[in-house]
């Protein structure tokens, strides 16, 4: 191994190494200690006793704190819940406007896409800021349905669990129509011709043919809305009420309100474990599965 | 899914997606103070937003934040697709494909919490970085972009044909000759890609970067969400409408030059 060689692996693996890798360290680490009222608030991990040795202070009160408190647990169920409707709306939604595109002759298709695409290059904060104001009370929604004489008082839409799947969906949606879309655009049309020929009706030809061929597109949609919407702190901060319990916000709120760090990373550290190492094992062995 | 039902689920489809964002827009010129009840044409809002200090210091420093990160973000994360791609073996390999894919799927709260506790320890173990700010944004978004960078430029470097490489190792180039005369023309709008990806993804970020960041470097969605938070306001529309008008001429002009460049190609 020659010294460029060398050199041009240690740039990325060293930022990496510090900025991604080193930090679950600290996490860890800091997971371990207790609040206190100082700079930085947390106890240091090593210490000197009274008689001038060395002191190790560790403990798992945190995690125990966790598996206690009901608001934890809840708040992880809640997520993977709230992540989980969200996700199926969105493939409700996002399918047929894939398949609609897939199907779509040139230059109409480029179009479409282009348009499926364009709200994600405008800011995501305020994209959700634009559903406050059609849900709020005297929202756009609420106005146009009570001057149709529809409904004669205002809904309560806003902070509630509604407002909560509508923002996820909104944001996440492109991320389930594109890989749908890569997906439909492959499948051969002689296969639906030949159902058809076979006298398979069209409903029975989707539900034969191409939703069983469209699956990895499903999967791979899927995946792509229901890993941000688990950890989710801004939609459910500004759309949900006070009972969405969401863990990224409980996270965010155990740091920036209650300033207990070691409890924050404690929640952190949960989730890396129960969230994202079941999240990293699936994709591994789907990519494994593509190369087959 | 024929007949009357696929074009109405993406008729609707496609107003979910469009209607929040038009009405964002029409709001941004009500002269009410209520931004939901029309009350006459005003651009006053916008008037308003030229003089909000607060809200344009922040936006300068959101740029700033964006363009290192993104220059950044490309170093790395191009020098780590090359390696995983061109270098076959060596120690390490599957540490550095975990931690380049990894960002992907972090929840950005984990990512902000252990980067700001990292800080906090190096400060207090080397002394560095001093205090938080512009650096560490820039630090903690190249970190996540450069996961963005690097799937972009990996899946450029694996359908590109090896043999271009091989044939100027053979005339007698040396291996950084043949990256920067060779593979990285070759790859560049994939890199270009890449750096719009980022350089969006970093202007966007509001969790990571309250985080992060310190007293006086707050960026304009730390601003926003701050205003937000209290309910609605007609000069977010303002800038809201100025945004989108940013994209939608960036677009235009995006498929101009590709469609000029396709045509030179035909």
């Amino acid at each position: 191994m020659t010294w460029r060689r060398a050199l041009v692996i240690a740039i990325p693996m060293l930022w990496l190494g510090i900025f991604f890798l080193a930090p679950f360290f600290v996490l860890g680490r800091i997971s371990l200690a207790e609040a206190i009222i100082a700079r930085p608030p947390y106890t240091p991990l090593f210490g000197r006793a009274p008689d001038g040795s060395l002191e190790i202070f560790a403990s798992l009160e945190n995690f125990r704190f966790l598996l206690e408190d009901a608001l934890y647990r809840n708040a992880y169920l809640s997520s993977i819940r709230v992540a989980l409707i969200s996700t199926i709306f969105a493939l409700l939604i996002g399918y047929p406007i894939a398949y609609y595109i897939a199907r779509a002759p040139e230059p109409k298709r480029s179009i479409l896409l282009l348009m499926v695409i364009l709200p994600f290059w405008t800011s995501f904060l305020l994209r959700v800021y634009a559903w406050m104001g059609f849900l709020r009370t005297n929202g756009v929604i609420n106005n146009t349905l009570m001057s149709l004489g529809i409904i004669d008082a205002p809904l309560r839409l806003m902070h509630t669990d509604l407002a909560v799947y509508i923002g996820i969906v909104y944001t996440y949606l492109p991320f389930m129509i594109l890989p749908l879309y890569a997906n439909l655009t492959k499948l051969d049309a002689a296969l639906l011709e030949a159902a058809s020929d076979l006298g398979a009706s069209p409903v029975v030809t989707f539900l034969t043919v191409t939703l069983p061929l469209s699956l990895p597109g499903i999967v791979a949609g899927s995946m792509l809305v229901f890993i941000p919407a688990i950890g989710e702190y801004v939609i459910p901060a500004l759309l949900g009420g006070p009972d969405t319990l969401m863990i990224g916000r409980v996270l965010w709120d155990e740091f920036f309100s209650s300033r207990d760090w070691p409890v924050a990373s404690a929640v952190a550290i949960v989730m890396l474990f129960l969230v994202v190492a079941p999240i990293m094992w699936l994709q591994s062995v789907q990519n494994r599965r593509e190369e087959h | 899914m024929r007949g009357w039902f696929l074009p109405m689920a993406v008729a609707l489809g496609f107003i979910f997606l469009y209607a929040p964002i038009i009405s964002l827009v029409v709001f941004s010129f009500n002269d009410s103070r209520l931004v939901t009840v029309w009350g006459g044409f005003s651009t006053r809002w916008y008037g308003e937003l030229l003089r909000d200090r607060q809200i344009l210091g922040s936006a300068w420093i959101s740029l700033q934040v964006a363009f290192w990160s993104a220059n950044l973000a490309v170093i790395v994360g191009t020098l780590g697709a090359f390696v995983l791609t061109r270098f076959g073996g060596f120690t390490g390999r599957l540490l550095l494909t975990g931690m380049i894919t990894a960002p992907l799927v972090m929840p950005e709260v984990i990512t902000g919490l252990s980067l700001l506790l990292l800080f906090v320890s190096m400060e207090l173990t080397l002394g560095w970085p001093a205090g938080r700010g512009l650096t560490t944004i820039i630090i903690a978004h190249t970190t996540f972009c450069a996961a963005f960078v690097a799937v972009i430029a990996q899946s450029r470097l694996r359908q590109m044909d090896e043999s271009l490489e091989e044939a100027a190792r053979d005339l007698g180039a040396g291996p950084v000759r043949v990256f920067f005369d060779i593979t990285l023309p070759v790859i560049a709008p994939a890199l270009v890609a890449g750096w719009l990806l980022a350089f969006t993804l970093s202007l966007d970020d509001l969790v990571i970067a309250s985080f992060v960041s310190g007293p006086g470097a707050s960026t304009l969605p730390m601003v926003i969400f701050s205003k937000v938070r209290l309910g609605v306001s007609p000069d977010v529309n303002a800038l809201a409408t100025i945004i989108i008008g940013f994209v939608l001429v960036a677009v235009i002009i995006a498929g101009w030059m590709m469609r000029r460049a396709a045509r030179k190609s035909a």
